[in-house]
């Protein structure tokens, strides 16, 4: 008896937004008086930081600080349609909607502000600290803030913007499956290190060395989030969860955290990421969404890792100790296939 | 935990010099969160809040022949008990708000059930425990009927019919088809040309989505006689248009209010609490919360559900895959909701981030009487990610190859014709298996750590889209009237051959152009560089000597129908490749989408899909009763 090491390998691709398109979204982006700017969408927030982001793309597009930008979201009075936080869509179709709102804004505060300064609007730049100055010559500024009151109380000028984002709806053809899905794909690659003990079939993730493509990591915390927690429900589905244990059959289906196990906070993996950054042509400052993708290639990279350990396929999920401890017994023993890569 | 960020990796194609993009810039909402003080939908007060709770089925498969509800009305607290019978429009399904497919589930069910837990009545009382109790004095009369629980078992003759909607126990495919097919190129003639012949089963479990907040609504009524519902939803308008439509009431009385949300997963798309809650408001005239327990989550509310793959590769002894076949089962539970979408958005993912010449796949969204399954993060892609993976380390076996090694040298890299018939671009798989491999002392060939995303591809056959075998196997009915094989050319129907070349449509994958050019950003604000991800212009012959790391695919192998000289022209027509509808967003200038010269003839006649998807019910522009007001684009089926 013994414990057995065993190293697994996975890749993969992940299509970015609503599969077929036509889903729709739109943002909608106004100054107050003294220069703060809304940013009005109907997104959802579950946890990913749509709200977040969203007000990054926005102070990066009006080139105002990140302080002065508000997200409020989800409001169906206030905030525009936007079909829905699924599918990978958010960052990708409410950030180019967000971006374009946003553009139109800035378009406002910077005509807005070629008229207090007499200059002509395309000669003005932001520095992203909340002032407007002529190319060239940083002494011929004004605030975002005096300009924003200027537009409000002697112009008469609303600086505010409109975004919508919407990739056509595509058919698929009956014959062929011949469609156009989505434009951007994320990338990820991913080894498992880990351990199988052959007496009790159990196995433990040891390590995990990721690589992830993700366009351009718009806010890095948010992005390493996505991928430790998405790891970790990697190893979930893995070795864990099901809510039909002897699928097909129905029975013994649990109904509460004793029965529907999962990975406690001392079993999350050490797990070193390599973030890789390939602009999407179409997405907003070129980033993907990481979100939903980045389990994926832990449940095949685990399977593999175990075969190597001990020679079982599981082709099953999840791989529970009686599926190991059977494979090895029907092997008649545990076939370790030596270290991959050596 | 630790990350680095791989900056030396396409450089060339990105500029990083941003203000607040790129920076980890705290979350606008984490302070809120972590002193416990974000409102959540069920952070929401009201006096006099009434509760719902559901009498559920106890059966896989029943009819229910009657429903005697009046010792349960008579108990304290009870203040409405509402049937299917209540509920304007009782029967719906979720992507009618994309005009995809049929109404088919109930809201709460009334004359027959098609699995353990679905609801029957829902009970509004003045607490939990009130509900409950009422729902415990329900007595439901139920003649149980065979059930069926195995994805092929209910593609069988024999089995029990689970959704009257689709009586085949699967979806129907543009009413032709009982699976979504792929076919690109030959599958049978590479099989019967490769070296090696590699297949494997591949299991997905149903799983929970788990998040810590459980789905529910509290719908208050407002002043001026509209309702106000606080919504855990993962996507509002979603919501807001399943209410209006099964509410049958204008969405200008329903004001709905989400965005902070304790988790989702996908599982908080189905939009069945919203109404139901919404629905005992007006009838109470009171705030109605509709919330799941941690069971009802469990086992009512729709897992990630039981998909099973099939794969049977072509292999050449030095790991060339010339020819991949799926057989793919979604287990779409009772009802459709969203599966038989992500049938097709798996279909769109195949082979894999692979090139390979000849695909094939059927895909099946199939009835089962179980919890019918949803969204979950990943949908329609990480069963078959896991088929894939496990598959590609079977292949690397069989042909004595180092797994990384395998799937560098099959990878797919931009120009590359995809089996969907659009062409690959901004392609990153061969550098995340480089970068990977590099920091975890897996060591690589020479050849495959060379290898780049931006070389090699389109080449030879890989280029191009190949004359490809159809058949019309799995009519709508035909499986279930003779019993027939599900993997694809089994043996039956009539087979037909599509020119090289062939594309039915050229739709774009990218936005609509800004509406005002005021909304156009500059693109050197959005940060590209260089040629990233843009489609290639249309280029002279292909120099074979270029080639670097990657083997040119013998035409001979990879298509044996087709002669080898056809392929070498001057790339694809113009036409098949793929090119942004609007401006904005292209970091360089493009071609013209149509080269001159190029023949358009090429395209062939599209006038048999025409005209079935003509005769089908739901064309664009029409409006057909119960179809909500919110339908974001018409499709046909």
């Amino acid at each position: 008896m013994a414990i057995h090491h065993g190293r697994g390998f996975a890749s993969i691709n992940y299509p970015i937004g609503m599969n077929l398109g036509g889903d729709p979204s739109q943002a909608l982006v106004h100054s107050t008086p003294d220069g703060k700017f809304k940013v009005t969408l109907s997104s959802i927030d579950l946890g990913q930081g749509i709200k977040s982001v969203g007000r990054q793309l926005a102070a990066e597009t009006l080139g105002v600080p990140v302080e002065d930008v508000f997200v409020d979201t989800a409001d169906s009075d206030t905030g525009p349609h936007d079909m829905g936080s699924f599918a990978s869509r958010g960052t990708h179709r409410m950030g180019n909607a967000i971006i374009r709102a946003a553009t139109e804004a800035r378009a406002q505060l910077l005509e807005a502000a070629a008229e207090e300064l007499e200059v002509d609007a395309s000669d003005l730049v932001t520095d992203g600290r909340g002032n407007i100055h002529v190319k060239g010559a940083p002494s011929r500024s004004i605030t975002v803030e005096a300009t924003a009151t200027a537009a409000q109380f002697n112009q008469g000028r609303t600086l505010a913007g409109r975004g919508m984002f919407l990739v056509p709806l595509s058919e698929v053809d009956r014959d062929t499956g011949e469609m156009t899905p989505v434009s951007s794909f994320a990338h990820a690659a991913l080894i498992i290190d880990l351990t199988v003990d052959d007496e009790t079939g159990e196995v433990e993730v040891q390590h995990i060395n990721s690589a992830y493509e993700v366009g351009r990591a718009l806010n890095p915390r948010l992005v390493e989030q996505q991928l430790i927690g998405g790891a970790w429900m990697g190893v979930s589905h893995a070795l864990y969860e099901t809510t039909e244990p002897y699928y097909p059959d129905r029975s013994h289906g649990p109904i509460d955290f004793n029965h529907y196990l999962q990975p406690g906070p001392g079993d999350a993996v050490p797990h070193h990421i390599s973030v890789l950054e390939r602009p999407a042509p179409d997405a907003p400052f070129g980033g993907k969404g990481p979100g939903e993708m980045c389990a994926n290639p832990v449940l095949p990279a685990i399977a593999n890792a175990v075969f190597n350990a001990v020679g079982v396929e599981c082709d099953s999920l999840p791989i529970t100790p009686e599926k190991v401890l059977r494979g090895i017994r029907a092997n008649g023993g545990a076939r370790p296939q030596g270290r991959p890569g050596a | 935990m630790n990350a680095e960020y791989r900056k030396d990796l396409f450089a060339d194609e990105r500029s990083d010099d941003f203000n607040v993009i790129g920076k980890p810039v705290i979350r606008q909402d984490i302070l809120g969160h972590v002193t416990g003080r974000s409102k959540f939908y069920d952070d929401h007060a009201f006096d006099g809040l009434l509760h719902m709770r559901c009498v559920r089925s106890p059966h896989h498969h029943a009819r229910i022949r009657s429903v005697d509800s009046s010792a349960a009305e008579r108990q304290d607290g009870v203040v409405r008990v509402l049937g299917g019978r209540d509920v304007p429009v009782n029967t719906n399904t979720l992507l009618s708000l994309i005009n995809f497919g049929r109404d088919d589930e109930p809201l709460l069910a009334t004359d027959k059930v098609g699995y353990v837990g679905q609801p029957i009545l829902a009970i509004v009382a003045t607490s939990v425990r009130a509900a409950q109790e009422a729902v415990d004095a329900v007595k439901v009369d139920y003649e149980e009927l065979p059930h069926v629980l195995d994805v092929e078992e209910a593609l069988k003759p024999e089995a029990p019919i689970v959704n009257e909607e689709y009586p085949n126990n699967a979806f129907d495919y543009f009413d032709t088809y009982d699976h979504q097919k792929l076919r690109f190129g030959d599958v049978e003639t590479a099989f019967s040309k490769a070296d090696h012949i590699v297949e494997g089963e591949y299991q997905m479990s149903p799983i929970e989505q788990a998040p810590i907040e459980t789905c529910g609504a509290i719908a208050a009524p407002e002043t001026s006689d509209r309702i106000t519902v606080h919504t855990s939803t993962q996507a509002l308008f979603f919501s807001v248009g399943v209410t209006a439509k099964q509410l049958d009431i204008s969405s200008a009385r329903l004001h709905f209010i989400g965005g902070t949300v304790g988790g989702g997963f996908g599982g908080k798309v189905d939009s069945h609490h919203e109404p139901l809650a919404a629905l005992a408001c007006l009838a109470a005239g009171k705030p109605v919360k509709y919330m799941w327990d941690r069971a009802e989550e469990m086992q009512v509310g729709g897992p990630r559900g039981g998909e099973r793959w099939r794969i049977k590769d072509g292999v050449m002894r030095d790991g060339r895959i010339i020819a991949r076949a799926f057989t793919g089962f979604f287990d779409a539970g009772a009802y459709t909701r969203l599966s038989s979408y992500a049938v097709q958005k798996s279909t769109g993912h195949l082979p894999g981030p692979y090139s390979i010449p000849n695909v094939a796949s059927n895909v099946y969204c199939v009835f089962t009487n179980r919890t019918p399954s949803t969204a979950m993060r990943g949908f329609g892609i990480t069963a078959v990610d896991f088929a894939i993976e496990r598959h590609m380390d079977k292949v690397a076996r069989a042909v004595g190859m180092d797994p990384i090694e395998l799937r560098i040298l099959n990878a797919y890299r931009d120009g590359d014709m995809k089996a969907h018939r659009r062409e690959a671009k901004n392609c990153a798989l061969i550098e995340s298996c480089q970068a990977v491999a590099q920091k975890s002392g897996w060591s690589l060939s020479a050849e495959a750590a060379r290898a780049s995303s931006k070389s090699g591809g389109g080449e030879g056959a890989l280029g191009v889209i190949p004359e490809t075998v159809t058949d019309d196997e799995g009519r709508v009915g035909e499986r279930r009237r003779s019993g027939l094989a599900p993997e694809p050319f089994s043996g039956h129907g009539t087979r037909g051959l599509l020119p090289e070349g062939h594309s039915s449509n050229n739709s774009s994958a990218f936005g609509n152009a800004p509406q005002r050019e005021d909304m156009e950003a500059e693109i050197e604000r959005l940060g590209f560089k260089g040629a990233s991800g843009v489609p290639p212009a249309p280029q002279g012959p292909v120099d074979e000597t270029a080639s670097s790391a990657r083997p040119t695919m013998p035409t001979e192998t990879a298509h044996a129908t087709h002669p080898a000289g056809a392929r070498g022209g001057p790339s694809l027509p113009a036409a098949y490749v793929q090119r942004p509808a609007g401006t904005i967003n292209q970091p360089i200038s493009q071609p013209p989408a149509q080269a001159p010269g190029t023949p358009v003839a090429q395209q062939p006649p599209a006038a048999e899909a025409e005209s079935e998807s003509a005769a089908t019910h739901f064309q664009r522009g029409v409006r057909r009763p119960g179809v909500s007001r919110f339908i974001s684009g018409s499709r046909r089926r």
